[in-house]
């Protein structure tokens, strides 16, 4: 692992951050608007020193400010009623936050109790296995369910990655309407003393209608990802912690025991688990229950995890897109859910990799640098996202201006 | 045509409800009051509310259920805001809900003043509208709602066809759901929060699907917001209104109301709840068992130090004399009490206090024993000073000791003091004393959120001593008749 220097980052401001990509992404427009004036942008620099606050009225100031501090990143925070740098001039009543990105994070750690490759900070491309799940889970149901459409996912460098929306819609729910988002979305709850953590349905009813929906390529990828790959079952501890979760006291006093005598691959449990429910009398309240703890089980190992507090609040400050990530060097680039599963998180550039890229493209300094370095592919989608949201403000000014007309 | 008799036939049903000012029970306040209003309307009204709505706040910090909650509002609403549905024809409706809706924007001057006043008072009014909404009359209700405009979207059938199996998956909460018989209304999600956030709708491109017996979430979220919104635009307009010096202090008041819920009667009037007379001799054992923290603390700094400054001696001379101590008894009280003080000097300097405040002496006023409102807001004690409410003016540390140390002999024991912190931490200090109200008094069988009956909480100290007083009397009764039964069936 690399670490970064002070000259790298400061050339990587310089020459690479694509400032104007983030200002119209931010601003949804060309001219500067309060999306962008008001917006509080905090610094972290050497040594946890925490900058708060900061407000700029163009980009060109903002990226002096940021060439000037050369933080080791900044992070993204709610526009406010007031311009955030002049928070101490006015009364606190007038200084609120308004508008935000809706936004989400998931991260590997909330995985550990489940994946059995790494833990902690560690990531390899067989745990990615379960962000991406979650990616594909979390896009569809938010677009197809609530409607959204302006969708950014970030990877955040290391070991998770954020989701941004930026639809008008999005960017104007209060913190009420946020918590209860979450809460449609959230279906794993409990710690570490709660066995059974997945509790969405009625008492012996169907699931809801959102989560039959997830339901279905999160059965897929299960027998690939949780009895295959990751082996959850294997280990004792893996196997008990799946008994807890059969509600059927003879299946499981049976399974114990027979798990206890031979080993056998998290596949075979898995299978000795299905053959007891076929056993069942085909129109029974067991095997029912039975066929609904199984659903339970695939929910539990696959679905999306949720950091809750973060999606919250609009007051809650997020890693700007781009960024580095001080351990690991790595950009924070956008990725594009519909081919997440082809994303290696290991091939993102390093900020060094890039500077090498540039040396070698050997030229003299001007804007717009990104473009020889690896950096290009994901600054572009940026900006066709950026693109899409300021077409979207064209629009409504131009209704607007029907109306009045 | 019709024939005058049938005319008159038809007459009624149309009267009934329509000459009426206020046609329906349910209020959503968006017009404010505009007829002449007495200041003491004025007050009473906003008084009378706010003791429901102190108790609905008091409520949700002692964690009582919703249908404890419920119970409790009612109650209260009974006795001070009584509001008959079109059902109670003999009962003035328009003047209850004349009176309900002067409350209500009187309230609204008082409460809009900070952000944290605002939040509190949506809160409380939200639950007081819920729980009128669920116990309305189901004709009326259904009136009011068709009388507003929600801009809700009923679903075509095609539609509900085409969702079938999502609509029925989603109201699977429901336990006698019928697809054939329940309508379906479309809504933006952001205006069911609630039923989204706990997945009890179908949600397709942001629209929710909203079933009919859901449609109250609408109507909640909706007054909400036109609430939020109001209060706001009072703030910005209530400056104006602070030349009415009059008005002013009422609404001072009132806003403190909620720092410790709103006394009762209990500041004038001196019955013993006994019906026997109180001496002096007896003021020791009723401490014992009786007392709030605040009075238990006056008193035993009263017996160690043979001496009680000014401020606590008024405060607690007055708690005596509504609990029942005579003029007489009481001069023999303070006389005992004050041991170490010359006879000379007691009666020059304390006897003209003492019957002073019993009203004998110079302009003869009939003083009121403090409330919890006027101690919790009066001059904190300074040094050797023993008044105030220890709730507040004690630290924690030596609070949770004082408690200990009090009380424990009436089964108080430090297992509880967390629960009690807590509502101290937040401020919520006649919570923190009727939660030591319903530990002390276990032994009768009050139990946790009863308060000092029917759930009401501590709002005067006296009233604290006196349901103590009343509880052990009932006891007293029932174990005499119990003994006296015995006797009855050995003969």
């Amino acid at each position: 692992m690399e670490s970064v220097s002070d000259d790298q980052m400061l050339a990587f401001y310089r020459r690479l951050y694509p400032f104007k990509s983030i200002f119209h992404w931010l601003n949804q427009g060309h001219a500067p608007t309060r999306l962008f004036t008001h917006r509080e942008l905090a610094f972290t620099l050497k040594g946890d020193v925490y900058l708060r606050y900061n407000s700029f009225n163009t980009t060109e100031e903002f990226k002096k400010q940021v060439c000037l501090l050369n933080p080791t990143r900044f992070e993204i925070g709610p526009v406010y009623s007031a311009r955030p740098k002049d928070k101490k001039t006015v009364r606190p009543a007038a200084f609120k936050p308004t508008l935000r990105e809706l936004v989400f994070d998931i991260d590997m750690t909330d995985y550990d109790e489940i994946r059995t490759c790494c833990s902690d900070a560690a990531i390899c491309s067989r745990c990615w296995v379960f962000i991406s799940l979650a990616v594909r889970v979390l896009d569809k149901a938010i677009r197809t369910q609530f409607g959204y459409k302006h969708l950014l996912w970030v990877y955040s460098g290391r070991r998770g990655i954020h989701l941004w929306i930026s639809d008008k819609e999005a960017i104007e729910l209060t913190d009420d309407e946020r918590k209860a988002m979450v809460g449609w979305l959230t279906v794993i709850a409990g710690g570490k003393e709660m066995h059974k953590k997945v509790n969405v349905r009625q008492p012996n009813k169907p699931l809801p209608p959102s989560i039959q929906a997830a339901l279905e390529p999160l059965a897929e990828t299960f027998m690939d990802l949780i009895l295959e790959d990751q082996d959850c079952f294997e280990s004792k501890e893996g196997w008990q912690e799946l008994l807890h979760l059969i509600p059927d006291k003879e299946i499981q006093s049976d399974l114990r025991e027979r798990w206890t005598k031979h080993e056998n691959s998290s596949s075979e449990k898995w299978a000795d688990l299905r053959a007891k429910i076929k056993e069942l009398p085909k129109v029974s309240s067991r095997r029912t229950l039975m066929s609904y703890a199984l659903e339970d089980i695939v929910l539990q190992y696959t679905y999306p995890r949720l950091d809750a507090e973060v999606s919250k609040h609009r007051n809650h400050l997020l890693k700007a897109p781009f960024c580095i990530h001080p351990k690991t060097g790595r950009v924070c680039v956008p990725v594009d859910p519909h081919d997440i599963d082809n994303f290696d998180p290991e091939k993102v550039p390093t900020v060094g990799q890039l500077l090498n890229e540039l040396d070698q493209a050997g030229s003299d300094e001007h804007h717009a640098d990104w473009e020889k370095t690896s950096l290009k592919p994901y600054i572009e989608m940026l900006d066709r996202h950026a693109a899409g949201l300021m077409e979207e403000t064209r629009l409504a000014v131009r209704s607007g201006m029907d109306m009045s007309w | 045509m019709f024939s005058a008799r049938e005319r008159v036939a038809k007459l009624p049903e149309v009267e009934r409800y329509s000459n009426l000012k206020y046609p329906y029970r349910l209020n959503f306040y968006d017009r404010p009051p505009l007829d002449d209003i007495t200041i003491e309307e004025f007050e009473t009204c906003a008084l009378d509310r706010l003791r429901v709505l102190a108790e609905i706040e008091s409520s949700f910090v002692r964690n009582r259920t919703w249908d404890e909650l419920k119970n409790v509002t009612q109650n209260q609403s009974e006795k001070y805001l009584p509001l008959n549905s079109r059902t109670a024809l003999t009962v003035d409706r328009d003047s209850e809900r004349r009176k309900d809706h002067i409350g209500h924007y009187v309230l609204r001057l008082a409460f809009c003043r900070s952000e944290d006043l605002r939040r509190r008072f949506v809160k409380a009014e939200l639950a007081l509208f819920r729980i009128r909404y669920d116990t309305d009359d189901a004709d009326e209700r259904r009136d009011f709602v068709s009388s507003k405009d929600f801009n809700w979207v009923e679903v075509p059938e095609s539609e509900v066809k085409q969702h079938m199996s999502d609509l029925i998956a989603a109201s699977s909460h429901f336990k006698d759901f019928d697809l054939k018989k329940e309508r379906f209304f479309k809504v933006k999600w952001t205006r069911v929060p609630d039923l989204v956030e706990k997945r009890k709708v179908f949600l397709k491109d942001g629209m929710a699907y909203v079933p009919q017996r859901e449609q109250s979430s609408i109507i909640f979220q909706e007054y909400q917001k036109s609430l939020e919104k109001a209060l706001e635009l009072t703030a910005k307009a209530l400056p104006r209104l602070d030349e009415d010096t009059r008005i002013v202090p009422i609404l001072e008041n009132l806003s403190q109301g909620f720092l410790a819920g709103v006394s009762s009667e209990w500041s004038t009037g001196t019955a013993s709840t006994n019906g026997e007379q109180l001496t002096a001799d007896m003021i020791d054992g009723i401490a014992r068992a009786h007392y709030p923290m605040c009075m238990r603390h006056l008193h035993e700094t009263l017996r160690r130090d043979k001496h009680l400054k000014h401020n606590g001696r008024l405060q607690y001379g007055l708690f005596l004399k509504v609990l029942g101590l005579s003029i007489d008894e009481a001069i023999t009280f303070w006389r005992r009490s004050f041991s170490k003080i010359q006879e000379d000097k007691f009666n020059k300097e304390y006897r003209y206090n003492i019957r002073h405040s019993y009203g004998l002496e110079g302009k003869r006023a009939n003083y009121a024993a403090k409330s919890c409102v006027q101690i919790l807001t009066a001059e904190a004690p300074g040094t050797g000073e023993a008044h105030g409410c220890p709730y507040r003016h004690f630290s924690e540390d030596n609070l949770a000791s004082a408690l200990i140390s009090t009380y424990s002999s009436q089964g108080l024991t430090t297992s509880d003091l967390p629960d009690i912190m807590t509502a101290v931490k937040s401020k919520h200090y006649h919570v923190a004393c009727t939660r030591v109200f319903e530990i002390t008094h276990g032994r009768y069988g009050v139990k946790k959120g009863e308060g000092i009956g029917l759930g009401e909480s501590v709002t005067h100290p006296n009233q604290y001593a006196a349901k103590s007083r009343e509880y052990e009397k009932a006891r007293m009764d029932t174990m005499e008749k119990a003994s006296e039964d015995v006797v009855m069936s050995s003969t």
